[in-house]
C-alpha cells in the first residue's frame, strides 16, 4: 500500500520537476494530480487507466494554477452498496478537492477513492448475488456538500459482470459543480449476455474512477462569404485528378477504336469485294461482331 | 482552366439537381393520395345572426380556440380563425350587425371580425392587473350609425370600447376593490351600467357607472351572513339568484337596484321537497326564471316581482336548456331538450307560459353520440308566416348537429379536432371469387379509363375529357375499398379523441368507417372526468389466430390526476364493437407493450401504476408463463419532470401485499438526479419501438465502415436552466443554457452529455436509428437552431480487418449487452433553422432502406419534409469528391427550406399537434397522418417511388407501343425479304 503510494509520488514528482516551474503550489499537485485513485487490495495498473485518463476535466487543474490555494477544500463523500434488495451500507469513501473559482462556481477535481474490503458476510452476500444473477447496487449522494442532497444517485450492475480474476469495477461520476448528476457503474470491459457464473479468485476490488463534466457545444458555424471562396478554392483543388487520360475517356476511346478498325477492314475488303470474294469478312474478331449488322446491310445493298 | 471550371459547375448543377429530389406535386395530383379535413372542435358558444344574408350563418366559438362562421344549410365552414393554444375565447357576440366581437386571453384581447368574410377589423389589448372573470356585454339595440360601446370586464377592470374602431373609451379599475365582479348589466337604453359581484367573504357589492364616461355614480354594499356561491344568475334587470355558500341548500335572491340591497332566502326543500346531493344552477339566461339541477331533475323556478320563488316545471335529467330567444315584441321563448329511449325530445316553450309548447319534436339519435351537452336556438318565419325554430346542439362526443323540422339537417364530427392518440389497423383481406359480370364491367371501365388516359398523354383530349380524367383519378374506387391492398396503402386510422370516442378513418378518402363512444370514457359513464390516454395494438393476427379480427386497446383513467384508477377498453378494429372493458383497481402511468405475443396473438402489455407496480395484461396463465421467460430482462424508466429525477426500474417479484398474481413489484436500479437549481427537464424522447433499421454498418466514402450504435433503450433528455424555462426573451443568454443527454435506459449510463450555452427551449426532438435531431432557440444568435447527434459504436470498429473475419476472430455475432462498458463516439453538428417548430417526426418505411426525411410541423401549421442528409454531422465546407459521391452536402450554416418540399402543399393543418408516420408494404413509400384541429393524410416517397409505377402510368400506351413495334418488325421483315429477293433476281 504505502510502497505503491510512494511509487506514485515519485512518478509525479519527476513529472513535475520536468514541467512545472511555478514553485509555490507544486506540493499541492504532487499528491493529488492523479484524477482517479486506485486502491483496494491489489493495485495493478490496468491499461484501461491510461485510456480513460484523457477524458477527465484536466482543464480544471491546469487553467487556474494561480488560483488561491485557500479556496480549495477537501471534501469526502461515501459510497454505499447493497446486495440485491438489502439495505445500503458503507462501502468506501471518495475524497475530492473542491475548487472555488473567482466567479463563484465550484468544481470537484482530483477524485480519489478508497474502498473498504468485503467482510466475510458481504462476501457471502455477493456469492449469493452471483448465483442468482442479481443486482449489486451502489449509491452516492447527489450533493457532496450536504449529503445526500435531494436524493441519492443509484446505479446497479449484474454482479456477474464484476467478477473476473478479482472484482473489477468502473465508476463514471457525472458532476455539475458540487452536484452529482449520476454515477455510471459497471465492469471496465464487456459483459456479454449469457452471463457466466464465475467466482472471483481474489475478493478484492480493482476500481477505476472518472469524473466527467459537461462538454460545451461548439458554436454553430457562422459563415456567409466563406462558402463562395471555399468553393472557388476547391475548384482548383479538384482540377488535378490523378486519373490518366485513358482512365477518363476509355468509354469513348473503345468504340472509336472499333469504328476505326471497322473502317480499316472495310477499306481493305473493298477491293476484294469488287472481286466477288466475301470470305474475308468472316475473319473479323468477335469484338467487331456488333458492327456486323450494319456492315452486312451495307453489303447487301 | 476555364473548361475545368465549367466542368465543375456542370457537375455541381448535376449534383444539386440530384440532391434536391423534388417532392412536389403537379397541380392535378392534389387530392389523389392526400385528403384534408377541416374541423372546429367542441362548440362553446353560438351566435345566430338574423339580418339579411347573415340569416344563413351561425358564428361559433369552440374549446379548441376556434371562431368560425358556419353555413346553416349545410354545416360548411365559411371562414374560420384558429387562435393560439394560450388564447382561449371567453365570449363572442355580434356588434353593429356586421362585426363579430371576440374576447379572449382571460379578457385581455378584444377583436372584431367582419361578419361576411372573417377579415379582422380591429384589435384592442386591454390592460389589467389581476386575473378575474371575463365578461363581454354588447348592447343589442345597435343602430348602425350610432357608436355604441362594448363593455368588457377582464383582468379586474371594466372597459368601454368603441365598436367601430376598438378605441378604449374609458376604463374603470376594480382591482383595488375587494369585490370581484361577477356580472355586468346594462339595461336597455339606460345611461347606467351595473357591475355586481361578491368578495371571498359574504360581501355583496353593486356599482352604478355612467355609460358615457365611466364615472362611478353609486356604490352599494351589503353583507349576507354565510355568504353565497360564486355563480350569480341574472333573473331580471335588478334581480340575481345565487346558492348560499354555507350549505348549498337554499337559494338567495338579491335585489340590488333599489336604494339598498336586499336579500331573500328560500330553502330548496321548501320548493321541491327533500333532496339529497347538491343543487346546481344551470347557466341559461331566462327572463324572470331560472333552472336548477337537483337529484337527476331539472327544475324551473319562476321569480315573482316580490322576489318569491315558485316551481313551474320539472323534467328529468339529462336535459339541457337554451337561453331565451326574442321571437316577437314582448314574447320570448326557450328550448329544452330531454332524452328518452334512443330519442331526443325537443320542446320550445314561451318563457311566460310553461304549459304551452311552441314546438315539440322527437328525433332518433345515434347512441354513439352520447347525450346532449349544449343547445342554441334560432327562429325563422315559416312559409305560412308562423314561427319556426331550429336548434344547434352539441353532443357528448363533441359533434355539432342542426335540428329543424324534426330532422337532423346536418352534422359535423367535430370531436376529430381534438385527437389524443392515433394508431393504425389493417383492413380485412379481400375475399377471392368475384362475379363475372363485375369483372366484365370493370374491364370495360378499365379500358375506357385507359383510352382516356392515352388521349390525355397524346394531348388529344378535349377539355371535357381532361375533366373526366381528373374526376376519375380523384374518386378512383380502388383507393376507398374496404379491403387490404397489395401495397399496404389502405389502412384504418384509429384515432382516440378527447371526448372518449374512437373513430376509424379510411386512409383512402378519410371517411369515418365506424365510431364508438367508449362507455368507460364518456362523461356520463361510471367515472368522473375520464381521460383517454393512448391506444395500443392489442392483437395483430399473424401466426396463430388468423381468423380472428385485429383489435386494439384504449388506455384511459378515471379522473385527471395521475393516480386515478385506470381503464382498459378492447375494441375490434373491423367492426368497431367493444369486446370487453376493464375498470382497473390501480392507476396507469405507463404502458409497456412487450415484444411477446401469446398463443392467440394477443400482445402482452405491462401497465405501470403510480407506485411502480407492474400489472400484466392479458390476465391469463399463458401470459404469466411467457413473461417468466423474459422476467429478468424487462426494464423501464420513469421521468419525473417536477423533481428532475429519472429512474430506472426492473421487475423484482410478485406483489407481496396484494393478492393479485398478475401484479409484480419493481425495484429502482438507477437514478439520475438533476440539480434543481441549474437544470429542469423539458423534453425526453426515445426511439419508436417498432422502427426497423436496415443495417448497422455505414460505409463511408473512403471504404471505411462505421457501426451505428443501435439500441432501443436510448433516451434523449434535454434540460434547461430553471430561469430560462419560460418564454423566449424572459432570460438573458448568460443565465440560460440547454443541456442534452443520451442515456442508456437499462443501466442509466450517460453516453453523451453536452451543454449549449445561451440557448433555451422549447425543445422538440426526434430519435431514430442512431441519431437524434433537436430544435431549440439560440439566444445569442437570435435564431432557432437544429442540432443532430449521431452515436457510433467503437467496439465493433475492429471488424474491418478481413483477415480477422476470415479467421472468425470478430465480435459481430456476439450479443450486445448494456452492461458492457460502451465504447461510443458521438458526432454532432448545428444548423440555423428559420421556423419555430410545433412537432417533428421522421418517415418510417417497411424495411428501413429508403433514406429518411424529417417531417417538421412548422409554426404556420404546415409540414415540411427535410432530407436527413442536411442534418448529417459529417458535412464539411469542402467535401472531398469521394464524400460528394457519397451524398454529403457542403456545409452551410442554415438549413434550406425548399418551397416544393412542403408535404401539405397549399393546405394548412390548423392547430397542428402531431405527426404520425406509418410504413406501407411498399418500401419506398410511407404514410403520413397529421392531426390538429384539422386532419391531413398523404403518402410520401422520400427517395421517389423507385419500386413501383405511378398510378397514372398508362398501360394502354405501353401495350399499343409494343403492338406497334411488333407490327413494324413484321412489316419491315416482309419488306426486306421482298427487297432481298428482288436483289437476288437482279
Amino acid at each position: 500500500m504505502s510502497f505503491s503510494h510512494l511509487r506514485l509520488l515519485v512518478l509525479c514528482l519527476s513529472l513535475l520537476a520536468a514541467s512545472c516551474s511555478i514553485a509555490f503550489q507544486s506540493d499541492e499537485l504532487l499528491i493529488d494530480d492523479e484524477e482517479f485513485g486506485l486502491e483496494g487490495g491489489v493495485q495493478s495498473k490496468s491499461p484501461d487507466l491510461s485510456l480513460t485518463r484523457s477524458q477527465p476535466s484536466a482543464t480544471t487543474t491546469t487553467r487556474k494554477r494561480f488560483s488561491d490555494p485557500d479556496s480549495d477544500s477537501k471534501i469526502q463523500f461515501s459510497l454505499e452498496h447493497a446486495f440485491g434488495d438489502s439495505n445500503f451500507s458503507p462501502a468506501g469513501t471518495f475524497t475530492a478537492r473542491l475548487k472555488t473559482w473567482n466567479h463563484g462556481g465550484q468544481t470537484l477535481t482530483k477524485l480519489r477513492f478508497s474502498r473498504n474490503a468485503f467482510t466475510a458476510e458481504e462476501e457471502r452476500n455477493f456469492e449469493l448475488l452471483l448465483q442468482s444473477d442479481d443486482f449489486y447496487r451502489i449509491r452516492l449522494p447527489s450533493n457532496v456538500l450536504s449529503p445526500p442532497g435531494r436524493d441519492f444517485v443509484i446505479s446497479s450492475v449484474k454482479a456477474r459482470c464484476l467478477a473476473r480474476e478479482s472484482l473489477d469495477e468502473h465508476f463514471v461520476i457525472h458532476t455539475d459543480g458540487v452536484n452529482i448528476l449520476a454515477v455510471n457503474y459497471g465492469a471496465p470491459g464487456s459483459c456479454p449476455y449469457p452471463r457466466q457464473m464465475k467466482l472471483p479468485a481474489k475478493w478484492s476490488f480493482n476500481s477505476y474512477t472518472i469524473l466527467k463534466n459537461s462538454e460545451q457545444a461548439p458554436r454553430a458555424p457562422v459563415f456567409t462569404e466563406d462558402i463562395l471562396s471555399g468553393e472557388v478554392g476547391e475548384g482548383e483543388v479538384v482540377q488535378p485528378p490523378e486519373r490518366s487520360f485513358w482512365a477518363k475517356y476509355w468509354m469513348y476511346l473503345i468504340p472509336l477504336g472499333l469504328i476505326v478498325m471497322n473502317a480499316i477492314t472495310q477499306a481493305m475488303n473493298m477491293p476484294e469485294e469488287q472481286a466477288g470474294g466475301q470470305s474475308a469478312g468472316q475473319t473479323q474478331q468477335p469484338a467487331a461482331a456488333l458492327q456486323r449488322g450494319p456492315t452486312s446491310a451495307v453489303r447487301r445493298r | 482552366m476555364g473548361m475545368a471550371i465549367k466542368d465543375f459547375l456542370l457537375l455541381l448543377v448535376l449534383f444539386f439537381s440530384f440532391t434536391n429530389p423534388s417532392f412536389s406535386l403537379y397541380e392535378d395530383q392534389v387530392g389523389l393520395t392526400d385528403w384534408h379535413q377541416q374541423y372546429i372542435g367542441k362548440v362553446k358558444q353560438a351566435v345566430f345572426h338574423t339580418q339579411k344574408t347573415g340569416r344563413k350563418r351561425v358564428v361559433v366559438s369552440t374549446e379548441e380556440n376556434v371562431i368560425a362562421s358556419l353555413d346553416l344549410r349545410r354545416g360548411e365552414i365559411f371562414w374560420r380563425h384558429v387562435f393560439g393554444s394560450d388564447d382561449a375565447i371567453d365570449g363572442i357576440d355580434i356588434a353593429l350587425g356586421k362585426y363579430v366581437i371576440t374576447l379572449s386571453s382571460e379578457g385581455s384581447v378584444l377583436r372584431a371580425w367582419n361578419l361576411p368574410d372573417g377579415q379582422m377589423v380591429w384589435e384592442s389589448f386591454l390592460q389589467g392587473t389581476k386575473p378575474s372573470k371575463s365578461l363581454l356585454s354588447v348592447p343589442t339595440n345597435l343602430k348602425v350609425d350610432k357608436d355604441n360601446a362594448i363593455f368588457v370586464h377582464g383582468k379586474g377592470s371594466l372597459h368601454a370600447v368603441s365598436s367601430i374602431d376598438g378605441v378604449i373609451l374609458w376604463k374603470k379599475d376594480f382591482a383595488a376593490k375587494s369585490v370581484e365582479v361577477q356580472q355586468i348589466i346594462h339595461p336597455l337604453g339606460s345611461d347606467v351600467i351595473y357591475a355586481v359581484g361578491s368578495d371571498s367573504s359574504s360581501q355583496f357589492g353593486a356599482y352604478q357607472i355612467n355609460v358615457k364616461n365611466g364615472e362611478l355614480l353609486k356604490h352599494n354594499a351589503a353583507s349576507f351572513p354565510g355568504g353565497f356561491s360564486r355563480e350569480l344568475l341574472l333573473i331580471s334587470g335588478d334581480m340575481l339568484v345565487a346558492l348560499d355558500a354555507a350549505t348549498g341548500s337554499s337559494l338567495v335572491t338579491i335585489n340590488f337596484q333599489d336604494e339598498e340591497i336586499s336579500f331573500q332566502q328560500t330553502d330548496i326543500s321548501n320548493l321541491v321537497g327533500d333532496f339529497s346531493g347538491t343543487a346546481v344552477l344551470l347557466p341559461s339566461k331566462l327572463p324572470g326564471m331560472f333552472s336548477m339541477k337537483v337529484d337527476a331533475l331539472v327544475i324551473f323556478i319562476r321569480v315573482t316581482d316580490e322576489g318569491n320563488l315558485e316551481v313551474v316545471g320539472k323534467i328529468s335529467d339529462p336535459a339541457v336548456v337554451s337561453d331565451a330567444l326574442l321571437i316577437s315584441e314582448g314574447q320570448q321563448a326557450f328550448a329544452l331538450l330531454e332524452h328518452g329511449d334512443g330519442k331526443i325530445h325537443l320542446k320550445v316553450k314561451p318563457v311566460n307560459d310553461w304549459s304551452s309548447d311552441l314546438l315539440k319534436e322527437s328525433i332518433v339519435m345515434d347512441r354513439q353520440r352520447g347525450i346532449v351537452h349544449r343547445i342554441f336556438i334560432n327562429n325563422y318565419i315559416r312559409t305560412d308566416r308562423s314561427h319556426g325554430f331550429r336548434a344547434l346542439i352539441v353532443m357528448e362526443d363533441h359533434s355539432l348537429l342542426l335540428l329543424q323540422q324534426g330532422e337532423i339537417v346536418w352534422s359535423r364530427e367535430d370531436g376529430l379536432a381534438s385527437i389524443v392518440d392515433a394508431t393504425t389497423s389493417e383492413l380485412p383481406v379481400e375475399k377471392v371469387g368475384v362475379s363475372v359480370a363485375k369483372v366484365e364491367e370493370n374491364l370495360f371501365e378499365w379500358l375506357k379509363g385507359h383510352m382516356l388516359k392515352l388521349k390525355g398523354t397524346l394531348m388529344l383530349a378535349s377539355p371535357e375529357d381532361v375533366a373526366a380524367i381528373q374526376g376519375m383519378r380523384l374518386k378512383s374506387s380502388q383507393k376507398s375499398k374496404m379491403t387490404r391492398d397489395h401495397n399496404g396503402f389502405r389502412k384504418l386510422l384509429i384515432v382516440l379523441t378527447r371526448a372518449g370516442k374512437v373513430f376509424a378513418l379510411h386512409t383512402g378518402d378519410g371517411r369515418v368507417v365506424w365510431s364508438l363512444l367508449l362507455p368507460l370514457l364518456r362523461n356520463s359513464g361510471p367515472c368522473e372526468n375520464p381521460t383517454g390516454l393512448n391506444t395500443y395494438q392489442w392483437r395483430v393476427p399473424h401466426h396463430h389466430a388468423m381468423d380472428e379480427n385485429p383489435s386494439f386497446v384504449i388506455v384511459g383513467r378515471c379522473g385527471q390526476s395521475s393516480n386515478a384508477p385506470g381503464t382498459l377498453s378492447f375494441v375490434d378494429s373491423y367492426t368497431g364493437k367493444e369486446i370487453k372493458s376493464l375498470g382497473l383497481t390501480h392507476s396507469v402511468v405507463q404502458v409497456i407493450p412487450l415484444q411477446i405475443t401469446d398463443s392467440t396473438d394477443q400482445r402482452l402489455h405491462l401497465v405501470i401504476d403510480a407506485d411502480q407496480h407492474a400489472y400484466l395484461y392479458p390476465r391469463t396463465s399463458d401470459a404469466i408463463s411467457l413473461l417468466q421467460r423474459e422476467f429478468s430482462n424487462i426494464y423501464w424508466y420513469s421521468v419525473d419532470t417536477d423533481n428532475g429525477i429519472i429512474k430506472g426500474h426492473a421487475l423484482k417479484s410478485k406483489c407481496i401485499q396484494k393478492d393479485d398474481e398478475y401484479c409484480f413489484s419493481s425495484r429502482d436500479i438507477w437514478s439520475i438526479v438533476f440539480p434543481a437549481d441549474s437544470e429542469k427537464i423539458i423534453a425526453a424522447v426515445r426511439r419508436k419501438l417498432n422502427e426497423v433499421v436496415h443495417t448497422q454498418a455505414k460505409v463511408t466514402a473512403d471504404q471505411d465502415v462505421m457501426y451505428k450504435h443501435i439500441s432501443k433503450n436510448l433516451l434523449f433528455v434535454a434540460t434547461v436552466a430553471p430561469k430560462a424555462s419560460g418564454e423566449i426573451g424572459t432570460a438573458t443568454p448568460e443565465e440560460s443554457w440547454l443541456a442534452v443527454y443520451l442515456i442508456d435506459t437499462i443501466t442509466g449510463r450517460i453516453l453523451h452529455r453536452m451543454t449549449h450555452h445561451g440557448s433555451q427551449g422549447p425543445v422538440r426532438a426526434v430519435f431514430s436509428e442512431n441519431w437524434v435531431v433537436y430544435h431549440y432557440f439560440n439566444l445569442r444568435a437570435h435564431r432557432y437552431e437544429m442540432s443532430v447527434i449521431e452515436i457510433y459504436d467503437q467496439s465493433r470498429a475492429d471488424n474491418k480487418d478481413v483477415l480477422k473475419l476470415v479467421l472468425g476472430k470478430h465480435n459481430l455475432t456476439s450479443p450486445i449487452s448494456s452492461y458492457s462498458r460502451p465504447e461510443v463516439v458521438t458526432k454532432s453538428q448545428y444548423y440555423f433553422f428559420t421556423h419555430s417548430v410545433k412537432a417533428i417526426a421522421v418517415t418510417s418505411t417497411a424495411k428501413g432502406i429508403t433514406s429518411k426525411q424529417l417531417l417538421i410541423g412548422t409554426i404556420g401549421d404546415q409540414v415540411l419534409a427535410l432530407d436527413k442528409r442536411y442534418l448529417d454531422p459529417r458535412r464539411t465546407v469542402n467535401p472531398s469528391p469521394a464524400e460528394r459521391e457519397e451524398g454529403i452536402i457542403p456545409l452551410t450554416d442554415s438549413l434550406p427550406i425548399i418551397p416544393q418540399s412542403y408535404v401539405t402543399h397549399a393546405l394548412r393543418v390548423e392547430g397542428l399537434r402531431g405527426i404520425v408516420t406509418i410504413p406501407s408494404k411498399l418500401e419506398s413509400t410511407a404514410l403520413v397522418f397529421v392531426y390538429g384541429v384539422d386532419l391531413f393524410y398523404t403518402q410520401i416517397a422520400p427517395s421517389k417511388t423507385y419500386d413501383s409505377l405511378t398510378d397514372d402510368f398508362s398501360y394502354a400506351l405501353l401495350l399499343i407501343t409494343i403492338v406497334a413495334l411488333i407490327v413494324a418488325i413484321f412489316v419491315t421483315w416482309v419488306l426486306s425479304e421482298k427487297k432481298e429477293l428482288q436483289d437476288k433476281w437482279r
